[in-house]
Parts: structure tokens; C-alpha cells; sequence
């Protein structure tokens, strides 16, 4: 039951910024993903979040290719159980493979081409990895349009006739239309009102039911990822400092960076005392990370081997990773009501 | 189950093209279009230089003269208009001009032309005159309009050697409005292709492209016409050579467009709807035709057509600089080098005509690129 379907090894990102003072100086490339690894079990639903610029959206697009990582390995576990090197994969086996993992992105105004049909928009993968008849392709189309709620007389529109929820169901109806079987979906929904977001969170869901779809869910909204991922990744200046089951992130974090995030969830009930953890400062420069643990002039919890040395990501419960020298002392907050969490 | 047939065909229909004024069914280019139509100075410019490079067509056939002809008797007549009512106030039917007698002004001593209100010859079209070849190979000697033998019709006057200048703009603006077309089809390609190379492979070789376009630009371009114009062979047509020397033009001129390429390819190419065709497994030269170029063709067409008045200026300019066209063979710059003389704006006025028209174009084209530059991202907010 529990198959791997992606396994995320030692990735790296390193962005090369353009010095303004030297010259011919080469400066420092920015770390932007710090050594990532993770597995990912078929089916599941893990989210990665963190605050902005962290590198959630960079890991996100190195898995897919849509962006070159600068070390590291993906390996991809076919349906036949062959172990593939995802990130090497060139000519033919890319075709046959690349397919498999799609991605969703944030904003559905800048990602689909205002020059092109809705019906060319979602066929593009189509045509670009099978060789299908036309009428074949239209049938795809129209089956896949109506699994996501579109209007099939409207296939012929162009996406400027479309609203932004209408919009990301296109978007969506062309990460699937090849079938895959992990979909990152990047900050899918955080562009949405929120009873879109809702309507696109329910589909997103049957989807998965439907096809058995893994999903890696980028997103800030702490309240969303509560509703539908099984696992969670807190990601913090380019490393994952917390890697757990959603109920145990969520009710015993273990990083007080996870803490100071739960604090900020907003609870439905009003009555509720609200207390909130302020991380003091600014998120550190990534070009200038701290010494230590990156989070240690934020962290109110340091001591003075937060500012040497250097955390590992251990496992601290039943599957339950930190990176947090006091893991097993501190007793930190979750998110103090479980309404959310029933349903 | 007897629903479903009917249900299938609904969907079937659906998916027909549709053909529709309806905006959301409408294509870049039809919404282009839309957005142009909108611009009602750049749609009047468009009918214009229609109108002017029909008659640049139709040149030999509705100058009524040619080239090569000239008449001492007639040096530097000014405009002659044409006439309904004789002297007499007899009206005629057909227009009919005066004859043109030239007397000395009784004071100055200056030669001055009077109607001889005598003589009428009236105006006929399709006229048999100078042979030529209609639209290049043609032959015929029919033109649109003159006058009865053996009267002579100057309709903007003539130049300092008996020229009529009508006919002279008229076939001058064969080679004043297409020459640059060559000059700015040159430089397109040229931008499009290495500017296309710079964007999209960047690094070093967009390092080498930039400095390279760099030095060029930064070329003192006068002298360097002044120099290619004195390295050509004299003895070569004039045409060839000033086709040689647009060449040499567009050689320079391409680097605005290169410019404009690369930074549309490079903002295109981090599109997300790019990077979703990319992961979609679409190749390199599908992502290119169908997603970089569609994005940026239209600024393209906006940048060419911006070009083409700077093209004008240039050959009116080197024409005028005595680089270009020589007389006998004539074009905008080589009228105006020809009225470059005080004595024609005291006394010739109507030999600055030319320049009029030189403005005229270069307003057109301008107002026309005005538009379509509006109209170029349709999605722009």
C-alpha cells in the first residue's frame, strides 16, 4: 500500500546573483535549497510550507524541471516498479516519463497563453507526447473538461473570457490530461477567492480519489494544508525544518519555527484568546544565512549551540523529523483547537 | 441509454470552430485587429500610404511624363490649374489649360510665365505619350491624363531644367517608398535572428551579441555612409548602388530590432505558460513558434513599421547629401537636394512640394505605428 512513488535526494539550488559593486568579481552564489530530501508515497497528499521566499515554489518547479537544480537526485518509481533517474532523463524516456509528473501553478492569468485557445491549451501535452487522431484528442478534451467542471461549449473560448477560478480549472484540466500520477500543485489556490478556493480544493480531492493522484501542495494557508494533506513539510530559509503526519505537526510541533507558524493559523472562534507568537527581525538574507541553525536570531528559544552548530533533520517521534537541537525539551503549542481537524 | 447518442453530438458541435464577433471567442490577432480599428488617425494613415504606394505602383502611367523628359522652354514654370470657364466666361465641359508664354517682367527683367489666354488645351485622359512598360513589362505608351498636343500640363510646375515636377514625385516615390521596405525587410531578419540567438541561449554568447550591437551603435554613421557611398563603383546604375547603400543601412539599423527581440524573448521564456508547455513535454522549437514568437511578432511588426519613416529620412537625407540617387533618376531626396537653393523659396516655392510629401509619409507611418503599437498586447491591462 505504502509505495514510493518519489524519492527527493540531497537537492541543491544555487542562484548565481549579478554583483552591482564588482566587476569581475564572481560573488557567492545563493543557496536557495539547502540539501532537500524526502520521500514521497504514492496517493498521498504532502504539503510544503513555509513563509515567502523560503523555496517552496523553486523546489517545487527543480521536481518538475521546469527549473534546473543545481545538485541532487529525483528518483521516480514507474508503475512497473523500474527506479528512474528523473532529473538525467533525456529524449525518448523523457517523453515517456516527464508526463507523469505535471504542476499547477499559482496564477491563472500568467499561466495560460492568452494566444491560444482553451481547447489547444488543454490538448497541448496531448499532442506534444501522444500521437492520437483528432478525433481522439477532442474526445480527451471534452471527457477531461467535464471532470473539472468546465463548459464544453466554451472550449473553443479564449482564456481572457474566463474568471480566475474558471481559469485554474483549465489549468488543472491540462496538468491531467496525460494522465500523471504526482501533480505539484504550487500555490494552487492561493490566488482564488475563498469559495473558490473550496470549490477547487473539492475537485482537487475527487481527482484524487478518482485517479490516485500524489499531490505535492505548495501553500502558505496553513488552514488548507491542515484540510488535505497527509503529511506536511515546514520549510525554512531553504531547508525543511520539520517533516511530519499533518495531525502531529499540527498538535505537537517539534521546531519552534513550526510553532510560531501554527500560532498565526486563524481560529474560526472569535471568543478564543489570541496568542500569537511575533518572530522578531526580518526573514535572514539568503545570500548571508546566520550561522548555526538558520532560525536562531528569530528562534525565542536559542542557546548557544543553536548559534554553532548546524542542526541534522532526525527523527524525533514515529515518522516525525526536525531539525531542532531541543526537540525533545521544549514543549511547544500546536494549533490549540481541533475543530478543523474533524472534518 | 436512447439519450446518449444526442447528448454525444451536442458535444461534438461544440467543438466546431466557431465563427463569431463574440470577443471571447476571439484570437490575438482578431482582437488586434478590434483595437486598431479603434484608432481612427492610424486607420486614416493606413488608407493614405495605401493611396500612396498604389500610385507608386502605377507610377509611369499616371506621371505624364517620363523620366528622361525635359523642356527648355518651360524652365522653372510654376504650377498650371486647370479651367472650366475661359477668359471669355464660356463654360466648358471638359477641363482645359492654358498655354504657357514666357515674357520678361518689364521691371526686373526676370523671366515669368503668363497664360496666353488664347490658347486652351483641355485636359484627356488616356492619353498616348512616352512609351514605358506598365507595372515593369507591360509595354505601352498610354498615360492617365495630358493635354491636346502640342500643349504641355505642369501641374506642380517645373524644375531648373524643364522638368514637370508632378511626374518627378510621382516616380521619385517608386524608389523613396520602396527602398526602405529592402532596408527594413534586411534589418527584421537580421534582428530577428540574432536577437532570437541572444535571448533565448543568453550567457556568453548574449554577452558577445550585446557588446557587438554596442559597437555598432555607438559607429559615427555619416561618415561612414560618406565613405561606403565613395568605395562603391561610380559606374554602376544608380538604382543597384543605392540599393547597395540601404544594404549597408540596414546592416546598422538592425540592432533596435535585436534589442527588441531579446528582451521579449528573455521576458517571455520565464512565463509560467511557458514553463507549462515545457513541463508538458513540448519541445524547444514548438515552445518557440507557438508560444515566444505569437508573444512578441506584433511588437515586432510595431518596431518595423517604426523603422520604416526612420528608412525614408535616411534616403531623403543621403539623397540630399548628394551620397544617394543622381539625376537623372529621381526620388524625394534627390527633388530636394534640387530645391536646396534660396532662390527656389523666394522665388520657385512650389520645388519644396516634395518636402511636403516626405512629411506626409513619415506622419503616416508614424500615426500607423502609433496605432498598432496600441493595439499589440490586446491582454495588457
Amino acid at each position: 500500500m505504502t509505495k514510493p512513488i518519489l524519492d527527493v535526494m540531497n537537492m541543491n539550488k544555487d542562484f548565481q546573483v549579478k554583483s552591482k559593486t564588482a566587476l569581475f568579481r564572481k560573488p557567492a552564489p545563493v543557496r536557495v535549497l539547502n540539501d532537500i530530501s524526502f520521500e514521497l508515497i504514492e496517493g498521498e497528499t504532502l504539503s510544503i510550507v513555509g513563509e515567502s521566499g523560503c523555496g517552496k515554489t523553486t523546489l517545487g518547479r527543480c521536481i518538475v524541471r521546469g527549473m534546473n537544480a543545481s545538485s541532487g537526485n529525483v528518483i521516480y518509481h514507474t508503475e512497473d516498479g523500474q527506479k528512474i533517474e528523473f532529473l538525467k532523463l533525456k529524449g525518448k524516456k523523457s517523453k515517456q516519463y516527464r508526463k507523469d509528473i505535471q504542476m499547477i501553478f499559482q496564477d491563472p492569468y500568467s499561466s495560460l497563453s492568452p494566444r491560444m485557445s482553451v481547447f489547444d491549451i488543454i490538448s497541448e501535452p496531448l499532442i506534444a507526447n501522444f500521437n492520437l487522431k483528432k478525433s481522439e484528442i477532442e474526445e480527451k478534451v471534452t471527457e477531461i473538461a467535464e471532470k473539472t467542471g468546465l463548459n464544453v461549449s466554451y472550449l473553443r473560448r479564449y482564456p481572457h473570457a474566463f474568471s480566475g477560478g474558471q481559469r485554474q480549472r483549465i489549468a488543472i484540466a491540462r496538468a491531467l490530461i496525460t494522465q500523471p500520477r504526482l501533480i505539484v500543485c504550487d500555490e494552487a489556490v492561493s490566488a482564488l477567492d475563498v469559495s473558490i478556493q473550496a470549490q477547487i480544493i473539492n475537485l482537487l480531492k475527487d481527482l484524487q480519489e478518482q485517479y490516485q493522484i500524489t499531490y505535492i501542495f505548495i501553500s502558505h494557508d496553513l488552514s488548507i494544508v491542515q484540510n488535505i494533506s497527509d503529511r506536511v513539510a515546514v520549510m525554512h530559509l531553504g531547508r525543511i525544518v520539520e517533516l511530519a503526519s499533518t495531525d502531529s505537526l499540527f498538535s505537537q510541533p517539534k521546531h519552534p519555527y513550526t510553532e510560531a507558524l501554527m500560532s498565526a493559523v486563524p481560529q474560526p472562534d472569535p471568543e478564543m484568546k489570541k496568542d500569537r507568537i511575533i518572530l522578531e527581525g526580518e526573514v535572514p538574507n539568503p545570500a548571508n544565512p546566520p550561522s548555526g541553525c538558520h532560525f536562531h536570531p528569530r528562534c525565542a528559544y536559542r542557546m548557544d549551540k543553536c548559534v554553532q552548530q548546524v542542526p541534522e533533520l532526525r527523527e524525533v517521534g514515529y515518522n516525525h523529523f526536525t531539525a531542532c537541537h531541543f526537540a525533545e525539551e521544549l514543549h511547544l503549542r500546536g494549533v490549540q483547537n481541533d475543530a478543523a481537524n474533524t472534518n | 441509454m436512447r439519450t446518449m447518442p444526442v447528448f454525444r453530438r451536442q458535444k461534438t458541435e461544440a467543438l466546431q470552430p466557431v465563427k463569431t464577433k463574440d470577443a471571447n471567442y476571439s484570437s490575438q490577432w482578431r482582437l488586434i485587429y478590434l483595437r486598431f480599428k479603434k484608432h481612427k488617425l492610424a486607420r486614416i494613415s493606413l488608407f493614405i500610404l495605401a493611396f500612396l504606394y498604389l500610385i507608386a505602383l502605377l507610377a509611369q502611367f499616371i506621371a505624364p511624363y517620363g523620366l528622361q523628359s525635359y523642356d527648355s522652354k518651360y524652365v522653372n514654370a510654376p504650377p498650371m490649374g486647370f479651367h472650366f470657364v475661359d477668359a471669355a466666361g464660356k463654360f466648358h465641359i471638359k477641363p482645359f489649360v492654358y498655354e504657357l508664354q514666357s515674357t520678361r517682367d518689364p521691371e526686373t527683367m526676370r523671366k515669368i510665365f503668363v497664360s496666353n489666354t488664347e490658347k486652351r488645351y483641355s485636359l484627356q485622359f488616356f492619353v498616348k505619350g512616352e512609351p514605358y512598360k506598365f507595372l515593369g513589362f507591360i509595354p505601352t505608351s498610354t498615360h492617365l491624363l495630358g493635354v491636346e498636343q502640342p500643349g504641355r500640363i505642369f501641374l506642380l510646375g517645373t524644375d531648373g531644367m524643364g522638368r514637370d515636377l508632378f511626374s518627378r514625385i510621382i516616380l521619385g516615390s517608386q524608389i523613396s517608398l520602396s527602398i526602405p521596405l529592402v532596408g527594413v525587410a534586411i534589418s527584421f531578419v537580421l534582428g530577428l535572428i540574432i536577437g532570437g540567438i541572444s535571448g533565448y541561449f543568453g550567457g556568453w554568447l548574449d554577452s558577445i551579441i550585446q557588446r557587438i550591437i554596442e559597437i555598432i551603435r555607438s559607429f559615427p554613421t555619416l561618415p561612414l555612409w560618406m565613405a561606403l557611398s565613395a568605395a562603391i563603383p561610380p559606374r554602376i546604375p544608380v538604382v543597384t548602388m543605392y540599393l547597395y547603400i540601404v544594404i549597408i543601412f540596414a546592416f546598422i539599423g538592425w540592432t533596435d530590432l535585436a534589442r527588441v527581440v531579446r528582451g521579449k524573448f528573455i521576458a517571455l521564456k520565464n512565463e509560467d505558460y511557458v514553463i507549462a508547455a515545457k513541463i508538458a513535454g513540448v519541445g524547444n522549437t514548438k515552445i518557440i513558434v507557438k508560444h515566444l514568437l505569437p508573444g512578441f511578432i506584433s511588437y515586432l511588426v510595431v518596431a518595423t513599421t517604426l523603422a520604416i519613416p526612420a528608412m525614408i529620412l535616411g534616403e531623403t537625407a543621403m539623397s540630399f547629401l548628394g551620397l544617394g540617387i543622381r539625376s537623372p533618376a529621381t526620388s524625394w531626396g534627390v527633388l530636394l537636394q534640387e530645391a536646396q537653393k534660396i532662390e527656389n523659396v523666394a522665388l520657385y516655392p512650389w520645388k519644396l512640394i516634395p518636402l511636403g510629401i516626405v512629411i506626409l509619409t513619415v506622419l503616416t507611418y508614424n500615426f500607423l505605428g502609433d496605432g498598432l503599437r496600441d493595439a499589440a498586447d490586446p491582454y495588457k491591462k
